[in-house]
Formats: C-alpha cells, sequence, structure tokens
C-alpha cells in the first residue's frame, strides 16, 4: 500500500518536476514565462503523434522537445526582441499552445497507442524489497528528470553559462558590459525552457495516459509556475517541490474515502506556494532569491 | 551588400497611426490563423469566415455576441484600471467566482423573502463585495510581503475554483437537483429578465455600460486616475508626489476584483440561475478579458468595443465546433494569434524599424545616404 502510494507520487512528480526545471531555467534570465500549460500541451501532442506513426516513443519524445522550442520562440521573440510585456505574450503562447494542439490532436483523440513508453526496471537495483519498486521500476522520465535535476542545479551554480544565465537576470546591463549577449542567453533560456515542458507534456501523453485528449495538461503548466517560486528558482528544491506537489494529487484520491473533502485537499499545493512566499517574505525579502529583472524587458544600450 | 536593421523610437505617434497599427496587426494576424488552418487541412476562408458570419452575421449571433460581451466588458474595464497602475491581476476568473458565490448566497438566503428591485442590487452589491475581497488579498499580499501579483492571482483562482467545487458538491448541494452537484435554483425575484427573444440580461449590460462610464471618468478626469497612471508610469515619481501606495493599490484592486464580481453575479442570475462547476460559470472570461483590456490600449471605453470583438469571436468558435467539427480549443488559436500580432503592431508603433543598406567602404559607387 505505502509502496504504491510512493511510487504513484513519484509518477505524478515527474512531469511536473521536468516543466519546472525548464522554468527556473528560463526565470533565472529574468524571463517569466506563463506559456508552460501551452508548451506542455504542444509537446504532449507532437509526442503522441509520433509515436503513434512511428510507434517508436522516443521519436515521440524527441519530437515534443523540438515541438517545445519551436513554440517558445515566439514567447523569446515578444518578450526579448520586442520587449513586450511577458505577462501578455506569456499568455498568449498559453492560448497558441493549447490551440494549436487541440486542432492537431483531434483526429486522435480516443485513440491508443500501439507502444508506450515503458518502464524500466533497472537490474539488481529494482531487486532492493520496497526501494527497488518505488524508485528502480519507472518510466524514463523518472529517471530523466532525477538526473536533469542536479544537473540544471549544477550548469546553474557552477559553470560560465550559469553565471551568464544568472547574471542575465540580475543585471543585463553590466551583463552586457561583461561582453555577454543577453538577448542571445535569454533566447537560449526560453528555449530551453520549452524543451523542458515539451518533455513534460511527452510525459503525460506517451507514458503517463498513453492517449491524447484535449486539455489533458489539466493546469499543470500553472504548477509549474507555482512550483518554481516554491523552489525559490532552485532546481534541487524543485525536486523536492514537484514530488511534495505530486504527493497532494495521490493524496486527494486516498483521503476522499475517509470524508475529507478532495477540494480542500487540491486547495493545499496553491495555499503552501502562498505561505511559502509569506514566510520568506516576512523574514527577509532579499533571501527570496528571486532574479532582479524578472520580468523586467531589456533594452540594449538603455540604462 | 548585408542590409542591416536600424531601430528608433518613434517621436510622435499620431491617432491614424494607432488605427493603422491596429487595423495591421488584425488583418496580419487573421492571415497567420489561415495559414495555420491550412496547416491542419481546415479550409481557412471558410473557418475564418464562418467565426464572423457565425457570430455577426445572424440575429442569433448577435444576440449571443451581446449576451458574452457583458462578462468581458465588466472584467475588462476593471482590469484596464489594475494593468494602468501596472498590477497584473490574473486573477479576475475567480474575483468573478467569488462574486457569483456571494451573490448566489445572498439571492438563495434572502431571495425569497424580498421583491426584486431589493434582491437584485443587494446580490450585485454582495457580488462586488465578494470579487472585491478576493482581489484585494493579492493587493495586500504584495505591498505588505512583496509577493508578486501574478503568482498570487494565479494561485488564488485554484483556490477559488476548488472553493467552489466543495460548496456545490457539499454544503450548498441542491435539494431538488437530483444529487447533481449544482445548487438550487434562485427565486424568481433573484433571477434577471432578458430581453425577449435572447439570452441578454439587460440589467448586468446597463450595469456595465454604467461601470465604462464611471470608471472613464475616474481614470481621465479625477486626481485619483491621475495618481492611478503616476503609479505605473512612475512608481519613484509617485514616491516623492506623496501618493499613498498602498492606500491606491487597495482601491484599484477592490474596484478591479468588485467589478469582476458583478460579472459573476451577471452569470448566475442571468443565465444559469444556480450555481455550478467554475468551468460552467465562467469559460475563461477572466482570462480573454486580459486581451481586451490590451486591445482597448486600457481605454475603458475602447473596452466596449474590444469586448464585443472578442465575444464574437467566442461565439464565432461555437459555430466553428459545430459546422466544421473542429475541437473547442481552435478559438484560443484565434486569441492566441491576435494577441502575438497585437504585441508586434504595438513594437512597429512605438519604434521605426528600417532596413538600411549598410555602406560600404572603400569605393563609393552610390551617392551617400541621406542623414537624419
Amino acid at each position: 500500500m505505502i509502496v504504491s502510494v510512493v511510487r504513484r507520487t513519484l509518477i505524478a512528480g515527474t512531469p511536473l518536476l521536468l516543466g519546472t526545471i525548464g522554468e527556473v531555467i528560463c526565470e533565472r534570465s529574468g524571463i517569466l514565462n506563463l506559456g508552460v500549460e501551452g508548451v506542455m500541451s504542444t509537446g504532449a501532442v507532437a509526442a503522441f503523434m509520433v509515436t503513434f506513426y512511428t510507434h517508436n516513443p522516443w521519436l515521440g519524445l524527441m519530437a515534443a522537445i523540438l515541438a517545445g522550442m519551436v513554440i517558445s520562440v515566439i514567447h523569446a521573440f515578444a518578450s526579448v526582441s520586442l520587449q513586450s510585456n511577458q505577462v501578455v505574450s506569456g499568455l498568449a503562447l498559453t492560448m497558441l499552445g493549447l490551440g494549436i494542439s487541440g486542432l492537431a490532436g483531434k483526429p486522435f483523440v480516443g485513440k491508443p497507442l500501439s507502444v508506450k513508453m515503458h518502464d524500466y526496471a533497472i537490474p539488481y537495483l529494482s531487486d532492493i524489497p520496497y526501494l527497488g519498486e518505488i524508485f528502480f521500476d519507472q518510466s524514463p522520465f523518472f529517471y530523466m528528470a532525477l538526473v536533469l535535476a542536479p544537473a540544471a542545479w549544477f550548469m546553474l551554480d557552477y559553470t560560465d553559462l550559469g553565471i551568464k544565465i544568472r547574471s542575465a537576470g540580475e543585471n543585463p546591463q553590466a551583463t552586457e558590459a561583461q561582453g555577454v549577449n543577453v538577448s542571445l542567453i535569454r533566447y537560449g533560456s526560453i528555449i530551453a525552457g520549452g524543451a523542458f515542458s515539451g518533455m513534460a507534456g511527452a510525459n503525460l501523453s506517451i507514458s503517463y495516459s498513453g492517449s491524447w485528449i484535449e486539455g489533458m495538461t489539466a493546469g499543470r503548466g500553472w504548477i509549474v509556475i507555482a512550483l518554481t517560486i516554491f523552489a525559490l528558482w532552485n532546481p534541487m528544491r524543485a525536486l523536492v517541490g514537484a514530488f511534495l506537489f505530486g504527493g497532494i494529487f495521490v493524496l486527494q484520491y486516498l483521503l476522499q474515502p475517509l470524508g475529507i473533502s478532495p477540494n480542500f485537499l487540491a486547495m493545499l499545493p496553491y495555499i503552501g506556494t502562498l505561505l511559502v512566499l509569506l514566510v520568506i517574505g516576512l523574514k527577509d525579502s532579499r533571501k527570496l532569491n528571486a532574479p532582479a529583472m524578472l520580468g523586467e524587458p531589456y533594452r540594449r544600450g538603455e540604462r | 551588400m548585408i542590409p542591416s536593421i536600424n531601430i528608433t523610437d518613434r517621436e510622435k505617434i499620431t491617432t491614424a497611426d494607432k488605427v493603422w497599427a491596429l487595423a495591421f496587426s488584425i488583418v496580419a494576424g487573421l492571415f497567420f490563423i489561415g495559414l495555420i488552418f491550412l496547416a491542419f487541412g481546415v479550409n481557412p476562408v471558410f473557418a475564418i469566415a464562418k467565426i464572423f458570419t457565425g457570430s455577426f452575421g445572424s440575429m442569433y449571433g448577435i444576440k449571443e455576441t451581446v449576451t458574452k460581451a457583458i462578462p468581458l466588458i465588466l472584467i475588462g474595464v476593471g482590469l484596464a484600471i489594475a494593468f494602468r497602475a501596472k498590477f497584473w491581476n490574473i486573477g479576475a476568473e475567480s474575483q468573478l467566482l467569488m462574486g457569483a458565490i456571494f451573490g448566489t448566497w445572498v439571492g438563495l438566503n434572502w431571495g425569497p423573502h424580498l421583491p426584486a428591485p431589493v434582491i437584485v442590487p443587494l446580490m450585485f452589491f454582495a457580488g462586488f463585495v465578494g470579487g472585491a475581497f478576493w482581489g484585494l488579498i493579492p493587493a495586500f499580499l504584495k505591498i505588505k510581503f512583496a509577493i508578486n501579483e501574478v503568482i498570487s492571482t494565479l494561485m488564488m483562482n485554484y483556490i477559488c475554483a476548488e472553493f467552489l467545487t466543495f460548496l456545490i458538491v457539499g454544503p450548498w448541494k441542491g435539494k431538488t437537483k437530483f444529487g447533481f452537484p449544482y445548487t438550487d435554483d434562485l427565486p424568481a425575484s433573484a433571477t434577471l429578465g432578458l430581453i425577449p427573444g435572447s439570452r441578454i440580461h439587460y440589467a448586468t449590460l446597463i450595469l456595465a455600460l454604467l461601470t465604462v462610464a464611471v470608471l472613464g471618468m475616474v481614470i481621465y478626469k479625477t486626481r485619483f486616475g491621475y495618481e492611478v497612471r503616476v503609479i505605473g508610469e512612475n512608481p519613484e515619481a509617485a514616491r516623492y508626489a506623496g501618493i499613498d501606495f498602498f492606500k491606491t493599490t487597495l482601491i484599484i484592486m477592490a474596484i478591479s476584483g468588485g467589478v469582476a464580481g458583478f460579472a459573476g453575479v451577471g452569470e448566475v442570475a442571468g443565465l444559469h440561475h444556480y450555481l455550478s462547476y467554475p468551468d460552467s460559470i465562467s469559460s475563461g472570461y477572466g482570462f480573454t478579458a486580459i486581451i481586451v483590456a490590451w486591445l482597448a490600449k486600457l481605454n475603458p471605453f475602447f473596452v466596449i468595443i474590444a469586448s464585443i470583438f472578442f465575444a464574437g469571436i467566442l461565439v464565432g468558435g461555437d459555430a466553428i465546433q459545430i459546422s466544421l467539427g473542429l475541437p473547442a480549443a481552435t478559438v484560443e488559436i484565434f486569441n492566441g494569434t491576435l494577441l502575438v500580432f497585437l504585441i508586434m503592431g504595438d513594437y512597429f508603433l512605438k519604434h521605426k524599424v528600417r532596413f538600411v543598406a549598410e555602406p560600404r567602404t572603400g569605393h563609393q559607387t552610390t551617392k551617400p545616404l541621406k542623414t537624419g
């Protein structure tokens, strides 16, 4: 029982984690991307279509990553090149992504996949009692997320590229003065974020459910945006946060028979995010670690 | 010769420029939408024509368009004020729902004992209070704890939607609804009259137009409206000018949330007559109204026109769903693409972008370019 609950928690948390890693990278460069929901949906439908025709879920995954990157260029163009309001262009991206995926996915609604992305049991490790079933007999998405979170953390905190991304979000003028092309960094970060959101979408359509229906992302893209803040822009904390949120999903179904309203449980992640922000805001707003220029358009040569 | 791009700020922007930019954005956007349709094997001319004939091409379509424009006008004008102060209220969707919850409570509990002229204003008042209450929380969180309002209003959307669902499946579940998750019907005195042959609840429509008139006056003619603009354009200057940031932000969000609450009461008392799932009370009006406010350039009077335009797209979207068998999300393509092109139009309105041939160095074969 407990084993199955923990396992399902991890499964539910995986797409959230993938999306959050991407959004963390994007926001660290100073760009707020509210388009995650749309990009995820696009990734989901791209993965499904390609897997449906090629019977190869790995090609589907690649298609999702590519689709996520391509559609994110819209937000990059609007928010970086045109210095538009990021809230507005992010919303536009969500609408476009949901619309295009709905239109593209119409012929595939209700059709099953011949091949899903199968779970892989890691030899030897999966034989460990309890732990093996929980951690080492999962979908490839879970393993990828587990590797990518620390990788993103390391990249952001300890590599040259990471310093450039973070300083683009903290002080673009000074960054530009150091000879770094801020626009390029931000374009790259948005597109990288799109790749992660696309992966998260693929996770839903070719692994989690193995089918496509309109609106299958069901608000996960918005949860990702909440999680990014919950995690205080740190991929490692995102790891904890995503599985915590995933756990709440699972709990909703578990506690329902006990007479606890599932609706109140469903509120918890959102109330939790607000509380985290509140507690940190109470202590010291500087510790919030938010990229200083998050959401601010940057125009070269302007002070 | 490599052409390079020369970008300068446009110094003077005339009204004609603005109209051209808008017209160009919409036409270019529709063209692009056509390309998307073409890519997915849908006849673009037919689909786009259907959107507009479905909404503006028949009496039924026009009536439905006006019906859907009502909540958009109310929310759009509230957002226009909030956005002017650079308060990014993404939570109008739940401010509408909270208004609907408060209004319905008043209608269900007091409606049976009071005549329509008393209960209807009371419901709208309660709706305003509900929406304002829900809008004030993120305003307070922003001022006191520096919590980003985009995030908090988004979170509040989910919290409210779950709360509403809790009410209709739990304590408020109607005794006459055969176990369906709806509240009981509002008593007749607590429902709004319709223009015969349509679903236009005229009381809300009049309220919406009055709201636009009042808020338009407030923005352009009062000191408060001036303060809102200063806070949005130059918060530093606002501080020096002694504008009370705390108070002004709270008032802005009380208004923005409150008028969204009006819209919630209108939807329930005018159309549904009972509370049901969040998605059926509002089909994303809180989000569509963001584009409405943006298209209207945050001008309350233009909000009316923009609302009718987007309400038309919503109605036309229903029409192509039925006639072409396209999915419900198709309408999002319209909204999203138009929004992107509006952003682009705005940029080209504010900046002069010219492709200039880079002058060659060394030998000069052409006359030097005029400068300035």
